[in-house]
Order: C-alpha cells, then structure tokens, then sequence
C-alpha cells in the first residue's frame, strides 16, 4: 500500500443487538442503536470536521468543529456526541455550519505556528486537514495577542518529542493514556487560556514522569505536537506494510511505515484483533537494533573457540558447517548431533529447523525456548483439557467479571494486553493477584486488587489446592458443568483430595505466607464472582511443580464452571512473539507438529511419506539433556538458531560447560550474542522486518510477517536453513514461506485450513482451522471439551528442594521489566536502555537494614550454583525474606546463581525459586571479570580493531 | 557417562515418582512418563545405575522397563493414539 492513514471514524465501534436506519446528506446509512452521528456519517463515505475526536478514543465533545444540522433538531449539535435516531435526517455541509466552522478554526489558528512548510507534520496533520476542509483564508483575530507560540518543546524522552507551541488542547493524549494505555500519567494543567497538557507533577518532564512511553498519546496527536524523533529526522513516510511485532506474545499488527528501505515508524494498526491498535515502549519505538552497528552480516566460523572468528563466504561457511556435522555424525553417530529452534522466527523457519534435525540430521535432538518457559503449559493443559493452547482470545477479557492474575506482571511483560485488562478493570471486574511481589497490577490508579496473596516463591500447587479447597467444602464448586463436560469420578477423587484438612488454607497458610481469610476471600471471590478467568505466566511454570501449577489452574476453572465461554478460561501468556507457533510446528523432541508424539506410527508414516526419510520413533534430548550429554562426551554438535542459552538457561556455568565440550557449535543469529563465545560457525540472521512469514500469538492466531525491507545479511532466515540442509545433502526448494506453511498444513490437522491467501484476506486465524473449525477458534471447549472430558488431576503439593538455609537465607525470584525483553539482546541495543541500563536486586528494607544495605549500593548475590554482583534498589514491593532481580543484562548474569532444578514433567528450569545471601560488594566478582575477558576474546574477528594484539 | 549425569537422572526419577503417586497406577504411570520423554540411552544409563538412591516407585517403574515391559499410555499427555493431539 501507499501511505495513506488508516481510516478514522471519529468515535469508536458500539455493539448493539439493534439496528438504526438515518439519512446523512441524504444517504441512507443502518448502524447499530448508539452510533453517532459522526460515525455513520463516516460509514457512508462522508467526513465531518473534527480534531477532538477519534475512533480509538470515546467522544470527548470539546472542539466544536464537528457540528451539524438536523431535522426536527434545535441549533447545531456535535456529530461525536449525538446518536442516530431511526429516521433522523442528518445535514454535514451548509452554509450555517460552514460559517461556525471556520470561525471556531480562526480561533485555534490564531495560537498556532503559521510554519506550515517547515513543520515535521506537513502533509500528514489533521489540523491542517482541517483547515483546508472548512475554507479557512485568513485569521481576523491576527498573531499579536497573548499566545503559546514560544512555549519550550520537552524533548527528554528519546523517541518523540512535546512541542507545547502547536497544542490545540483537545485532550486526545490525555485520553489515550486513560482510556487506551491505562496509565492516567497525562492531565491538563491549569484552566481556559492557561491550559496545558502536562506530564505528571510541574517538575516532571516526560522522562521522568509515570509516561510509560507506550506511543497512544503520539498516535492520537492531530497535530505535530508529539510527535516521533525518527520522523522529524527522516520524513514523512511514503509507503506503509502491515506485519507482526517480533517481541512479546501478545502479537501486535503494526504498519511499518517506510521511506526508500528505511523504517521510519512503527505504528499500532486498528485492525490487529490481538492489540485494537494500541502498542508498547518495545514494539512501537525500540527497532533500531535492526540496523544496529553490531549486527553482524557476513559469516563467520573457526576451528576452535580461542581463536578469532574468520569473516569466510556463505558458501565457505556452509561447506565448512556441513562438514563437520557429516564428520560428526560418521564419527560419533546421529545422537551426538541435534538443534534449538527459535521462538522468535518464524513458523516456517521453525518448522524448517526441526525438519532439518529429524529429517537431515536423522535424529529428534530438537528442543526450543518453550523448555525453559512454557513446556509446563504444554504438558498440563494437554493433560486436563486435551489441547496444549490458552482457551481464550484476548477480547475475552471484556466480559470478564473475576481476574485471577498468577505468576504474571502483564504490565510489564505483556503490555497491551494488560491495558485491555486494566480497561476491564476500570469498569468494574474484581482482580485477584496471587504473586510475591507486589505488581504494578495490584495498585495503580483507578485499579487495586481485592486481594493480593504475596506467596513465599514456590508454593504455587499449596495456594491453588487452598483455595480448591474452599470451593469444594463451601458447595461453591459448579457441579452441573463438572457433571456435564468433565469426569465425574475424577472430579469425586480430586474434591476427596483437596477437601482433606491438610490442603485448608489454615493448615497450609504457614507453609504459604499468606493469611488463611485472605486466601478464603479470594476463592469465594472466584468461585462466586461471575465469569472468572485466569491468566498466569512464568511465575507458574517456572518451578519444580510447573506443570503440576497449571493442571491446578485448570482444575479450578474446571471445578468453577469457568471453561468454554467469552469472560472466562485459562489464559497462559506466553513470552516470546512465536513461542506458541514454535511449540505447534514440532520443536520438542518427543512431538512432530501439532503436538504427535514421535512413537505414534500414523503419524510417522504421514511424515515419512512427504519427507521421504526415516523419522526415529524414540525421543530425544531436550536442552538440558544435551548439555548433560555434552559434558559426558556423547553430544558434539548443535545448530542454534535465534536463542542465547549461555544468557537465558539456567546455571550458565554448566551450560558453558556443555558448550565448551562440543567440536561443532553453529549459532544463527543477529549479533554475537553470549552463546556464539562458544560457537565455530556464526550465519548471520535476519531481522522480523526482512522476512516473511507468520508468527502465532498467546491466543492462537496466526497472523503474517512481511519483508518491508531486503536482509542486509543478503538472506531470510529460513533460506539460510534451506541452504544448509543442502550443504548437507538435503534436495530443498522451496522458493517462498508459503510453500513451507502448504506443507505444515498438509502434516498438521490443527493448520489443515491455513494458507496464506486466507491469511491476508482474513488478517489472521486462530488454530485450529480445520473441518470442524473451518473459520478457526477464538474460544475453545464451547461446547465441551474438543478431546473427550475434562480430567481433574490430583496435584499434590511437593515442596521443592531449593531451600533456604544459614548460609543461604533469602528466596530470589526473577522477573523482567516493561522496556527490555528477554536477555535484551535486541532492546539492549536500542534507546530502551535509558530506563533500564542494568539488572538491579530488589531487597526489602528489613533484610537490607540486617546487611546495611541501601538502594544503589553494589551488593553480592549468591547461592549454591555461583555468584553476581549488582546494584541494590531498597522496596517494600518484595516480601521480607524474598529478592528479585532481572536477567537482561549479560554483564549480571542472573543465570549465574539459578539452579539446575526443574520441572517434574517437562525439565523447565526452577528460575523462580533460589536460595540466596547478599553481602555487601566492592564490584563485580571473579567470575564476572572472568567471564568478561573470555567474552572479549571470544568476539575478535580477524582483520577488524577488536583482533589486534594489544600493543607492547 | 559422569557420576553427575547419573545422578541427575535418578533425580528425575524421583521427582517423576513424588508427583505422580497419586495416581491410579502410580508404577505405570512413572514408567510411561519416563518412556515419553526420556531418551532410550537416558533410560538404560539409570537402568544400568541399578535401585540404589531410588524412590521405591521409580525403582519399579525402572525395573519394569528395564524387563521391557512398557506401559499403555496413563494419561493424555502420554497418548497418541485416543487422544492424538491434533487439536494441541
């Protein structure tokens, strides 16, 4: 498409069961009962004046531009504010209207910059449309009186500028951080001619105000008074593709918006069903890593691991890489060799990866990031409802009346969907948060929980089991659905189990920290509340009893009637972009796509048939298994494509280790992240803006990515994996993703119906879309569940063996934070930083009081497996006894001094919970210094600075 | 194989073993977990460790593999033939 704004209909969508019929200019126009009249003016081709008024935004009625004449009506209503009546007869453009118009525009022309030519808005501004739209020639009121025209722009935050001097005060921004982002952190300062808009208290700039930098207010701006740094410096746009952000798995539709090759901005696209056209920091703004000066984009590969890369063709490369997995495999066997999946790439580019492991490799040695997230998600949900996926879309959250949040900070970690939720909340749904930290959920302006249950970390399963106790020995349990849609006998068994005095809350409210009342308040709440739904994220997976947490979230919505309807489910917001797509395309080891496992021959034979080899029938080593393997000598290759393990797994001594231990590390990625210190062979990747494909979101839906722009590593990376699979002797040729999504569809009967011709005439398809579901599923188990009945599972508390002790007396439990994501190797490099330059250690005031400790002190962090050093931040927002720190910063490395215990069923690592000391520190430690030069070393690329030797 | 890594695995076993004694068939249950998501050489190497630092459950689990008795599916997440999981 060209660059023509998404259209704007004044005022937002209404849903009504009724319909009106109007005349608007004499157009007949039917809309549901409450449209207004702007609207459906809209809606028949027409446009009204309007500045104070946009469809993302409720009316607002302040700039009196949009008035209209109506029949049977006295004077000149505002369109925004007036709903159609059946039979109103509507008149936009007379001369009466014409005249107040321009009048009303004189007024706000007479306080603004005549800088038409020269302004960064030029072209692309609704108050010149505006202008231009109601005739306006001249100002009678001339430019000498009292004016803004010299008020000083704020340009503190590093992406868009406040320039004072062209606000008309029409309130859109301030709305916008009400209504759309949820953050209140915008207010008009003073009154009539005095207004302003204002970024928290008179001192504050927007840096330093509560501004969470998510773009809604810049997005709403009809003028250029906020507006992005990057088009000031660039441009206006000329052409605009609609793609998929590659950050968190809310799945945002954004249009790149373009000038040549070069993105200009990225904003939040009206249509995208997951995000309703609101963005966060991360995707809106933080993309400048995708032509960051550290990218690397030639390949690279040596011998061994202390000498400098060697920057070598990509044919050179790929001989090379395919050389030594064929000499590996002669040497050591199929088993030694295997691969990690992106769950940042693409479907297909996932799919590839495990094809190429499986099929070239000969071996089901494949695992994927979702190991050390959400495999717990997989297991347990696969066990009590059949399918391994959340059961909600995220509209749902708009009928709920009851959210539980566990284990989940949405405000930080999935952004835009914690502003819908924050939106429901505001009207009204009560809010549980069973967390140890207190979230900005709990309390933020217009929302406080009803109950915050801060947990000792660790005792997931007890809290759950409590408040299914309650529920079954009160009578709360919905009895009629669970005899309906789930097995009664297992129902019976399990109520036995919970409604045992030992799983009270009483009994266990010692063992969980939490007062026994608040937990009991809390389960009647659910139980009683009306549509009740649960989100959860890492905080339940990552435990020991991961998977046991979410069967135990599942049982509750099974046992509270909470299951297969809007306003309710089981709602796992998963972490990366495409880590739900890379779990549906067969990247664990045990299962081939859509979840089958290996030892099912059907499905084999299914495989077999298109792929023409053998597939084994025994699974393979997930992550952790290949480092063990590793370190014993039996594991010698991998390919790595899009993940950092030394940064993200857990005890990076040992991953190191493991890494250390293979002959043959192939890492494809953007930049030299922590994992390539180890590696031999580094194929440069591609960025989400270079390729395209699909990616699939926490709610199922697959939606598409668009190249808008060439790779400057010269490859997408699925061709990259194309190109390896031939090096190695593999007949691929496959010339575009879509033939890669054919062939998904045709091995995967959840992706059956899935093409990419319906992908962009339909925008995006939840899975599955098949013959039952040709149209997909938004909402799961409508009418039952869609695999036989619900299964209640006994999840009995097993505390973990990660204790605390003399030497080790604190829990540490780690989290992330709003403006970086993941191990920050992309928001790392990117202006983000200025929120967040490091990792910090969160302590309460009474353990840092017993240390002498305060906020930005350096303190050591310890525990059984290494140690850090970091800052302190003093916060009565963690628990006593209970630390928190972040992992997106390999200059921490938070995974130093995390565990290698992990998850009963599925080996997801135990992040959440480490016994720990914090002493004082002069700075960083040993290890860190250590690590440090290895790092260093290991970067030299032969023929660039960094590779010289030292001068003597 | 290192000390560490056998270790680890029997530490699994175990752990497989405390969550799943609830279960109707506890021993089959483990077992088939075990079957599930475990490598056959991971299996043999805990098998060839012998009992010794076993929970009693894994042990017999263990002990009917290592017979070659393998266990029918115990729960949907292990099954691919009832519920063959195409819908996730």
């Amino acid at each position: 498409m060209g660059y023509e704004r998404q259209a704007d209909f004044g005022t937002p969508e209404v849903r009504s069961d009724t319909e009106v019929t109007c005349f608007i200019d004499g157009r007949e126009v039917t809309v549901p009962s409450g449209t207004t009249v702007m609207r459906a003016a809209a809606l028949t081709g027409g446009s009204i004046p309007k500045l104070c008024a946009t469809d993302n935004l409720k009316q607002f009625g302040s700039c009196r531009l949009c008035l209209v004449e109506i029949d049977g009506m006295r004077g000149t209503p505002a369109s925004c504010t007036t709903p159609v009546v059946e039979g109103m007869k509507v008149h936009t453009q007379t001369p009466r209207l014409q005249k107040l118009r321009k009048g009303v525009m004189e007024l706000y022309i007479s306080d603004h910059p005549l800088d038409c030519l020269t302004c960064s808005a030029n072209n692309d501004c609704e108050l010149q449309d505006q202008a231009a739209a109601v005739g306006l020639r001249d100002v009678r009121y001339g430019y000498e009186g009292d004016n803004h025209l010299g008020a000083m722009p704020d340009v503190s935050n590093p992406y868009f500028d406040f320039d004072p001097s062209k606000c008309i005060v029409c309130s859109r921004c301030v709305r916008a951080c009400d209504e759309v982002q949820g953050t209140l952190a915008l207010t008009i300062d003073g009154r009539g001619f005095g207004s302003k808009v204002s970024a928290g208290l008179t001192s504050d700039s927007f840096l330093s105000s509560e501004c969470v930098s998510c773009g809604a207010c810049v997005q709403a701006c009809p003028t250029a008074t906020l507006q992005e740094k990057a088009v000031k410096e660039i441009g206006k746009p000329e052409r605009a593709v609609v793609t998929t952000c590659a950050y968190c798995g809310v799945g945002c539709t954004f249009r790149a918006e373009m000038r040549g090759e070069q993105l200009v901005r990225m904003v939040p696209w009206k249509d995208g069903k997951a995000n309703r056209g609101h963005s966060c920091v991360k995707g809106r703004f933080a993309w400048g890593y995708a032509q960051h000066q550290e990218r690397i984009l030639s390949p690279m590969i040596r011998e061994s691991i202390d000498q400098p890369w060697r920057e070598v063709s990509w044919e050179e490369a790929l001989t090379y890489a395919a050389s030594q997995i064929n000499r590996i495999r002669d040497t050591y066997g199929r088993n030694a060799l295997g691969g990690i999946t992106s769950s940042r790439c693409t479907n297909e580019e996932t799919f590839l990866v495990q094809k190429l492991i499986r099929a070239g490799f000969g071996t089901n040695n494949v695992d994927t990031c979702a190991r050390v997230c959400h495999s717990p998600t997989g297991y347990g949900l696969k066990t009590t409802f059949g399918t391994s996926a959340g059961t909600q879309d995220f509209d749902s959250v708009e009928d709920s009346d009851v959210i539980l949040v566990i284990g989940a900070n949405p405000t930080d970690g999935h952004p835009v969907f914690a502003s819908r939720m924050k939106r429901r909340l505001r009207q009204g749904a009560k809010l549980i948060v069973i967390d140890p930290r207190r979230t900005d959920l709990v309390r933020s302006p217009h929302i406080e929980a009803d109950y915050h249950l801060p947990l000792r970390p660790g005792t997931n399963v007890a809290i759950l089991t409590a408040i299914a106790h309650v529920i079954v020995t009160e009578g709360l349990a919905n009895e009629a659905f669970i005899r309906e849609r789930c097995d009664w006998d297992e129902y019976q068994h399990w109520a036995e189990f919970v409604a045992a005095e030992r799983n009270s809350p009483e009994f266990l409210s010692p063992v969980i920290g939490v007062d026994a009342e608040a937990i009991r308040g809390a389960a009647r709440l659910f139980a009683t509340g009306g549509n009740g739904a649960i989100y959860y994220g890492l905080g339940v997976t990552e435990h020991s009893q991961g998977s046991s947490t979410v069967m135990a979230i599942a049982n509750l919505a099974m046992a509270t009637g909470n299951i297969g309807r809007r306003g309710v489910g089981v709602n796992p917001l998963r972490g990366q972009n495409n880590v739900q797509g890379a779990c549906d395309m067969g990247s664990f080891p045990h299962e081939l796509s859509g979840y089958r496992h290996v030892s099912d021959k059907a499905t084999r034979d299914l495989f077999e048939a298109e792929w023409g080899v053998p597939i084994d029938p025994e699974p393979g080593l997930r992550i952790p298994n290949m480092l063990d393997a590793a370190t014993d000598g039996q594991f010698k290759a991998i390919y790595i494509q899009g993940e950092d393990i030394l940064q993200s797994d857990p005890d990076t001594k040992h991953v190191a280790a493991g890494l250390a231990a293979m002959e043959c590390v192939i890492v494809h990625d953007l930049f030299l992240n922590e994992t390539a210190n180890y590696a031999h062979v580094f194929l440069p990747g591609s960025t989400f803006l270079e390729k395209n494909g699909t990616f699939t979101n926490a709610e199922r839906r697959i939606q598409p990515v668009r190249k808008v722009m060439e790779p400057l590593n010269g490859y997408e990376d699925w061709q990259v994996t194309q190109e390896l699979a031939r090096a190695i002797g593999l007949d691929w040729n496959y010339t575009h993703p879509s033939e890669i999504m054919d062939e998904i569809a045709r091995l995967t009967p959840t992706f059956a119906g899935v093409n990419y011709k319906r992908l962009d005439a339909e925008g995006s398809l939840q899975w599955p879309v098949n013959d039952t579901a040709p149209d997909g599923s938004p909402i799961m188990h409508i009418d039952g569940f869609v695999r036989g009945k619900g299964k209640f599972v006994v999840t009995d508390y097993v505390p973990t063996d990660e204790r605390t002790g003399p030497r080790f007396p604190l829990l540490l439990t780690t989290g992330r934070i709003l403006s970086q994501y993941n191990v920050g190797a992309q928001t790392r490099r990117t202006a983000n930083t200025v929120w967040h330059p490091e990792d910090v250690l969160e302590i309460h005031p009474t353990d840092a009081d017993n240390r002498g400790l305060k906020s930005g002190d350096w303190v050591k962090l310890a525990s059984r497996s290494g140690e850090t050093t970091l800052r302190a931040l003093v916060t009565d927002r963690v628990a006593p006894g209970v630390v928190y720190t972040t992992f997106h910063h390999p200059a921490t490395q938070a995974n130093v001094v995390t565990t290698d215990y992990s998850d009963w069923a599925t080996n997801c690592p135990e992040y959440k919970v480490t016994a720990v000391q914090i002493t004082p520190s002069n700075g960083p430690t040993d290890w860190q210094e250590d690590y440090e030069a290895q790092a260093s070393r290991s970067r030299r690329i032969v023929g660039h600075d960094s590779a010289m030797e030292p001068a003597e | 194989m290192t000390a560490h890594t056998a270790e680890k695995l029997a530490y699994m076993a175990n752990q497989i073993a405390r969550n799943l004694v609830h279960d109707d068939k506890p021993v089959a249950a483990v077992a088939d977990h075990i079957v599930s998501f475990w490598t056959p050489r991971m299996i043999d190497t805990l098998i060839a460790q012998g009992s010794a630092g076993l929970d009693p459950v894994a042990a017999e689990a263990l002990a009917r593999l290592a017979d070659g008795r393998v266990p029918a599916p115990q729960t949907r997440a292990t099954d691919p033939q009832v519920h063959g999981s195409d819908a996730g």
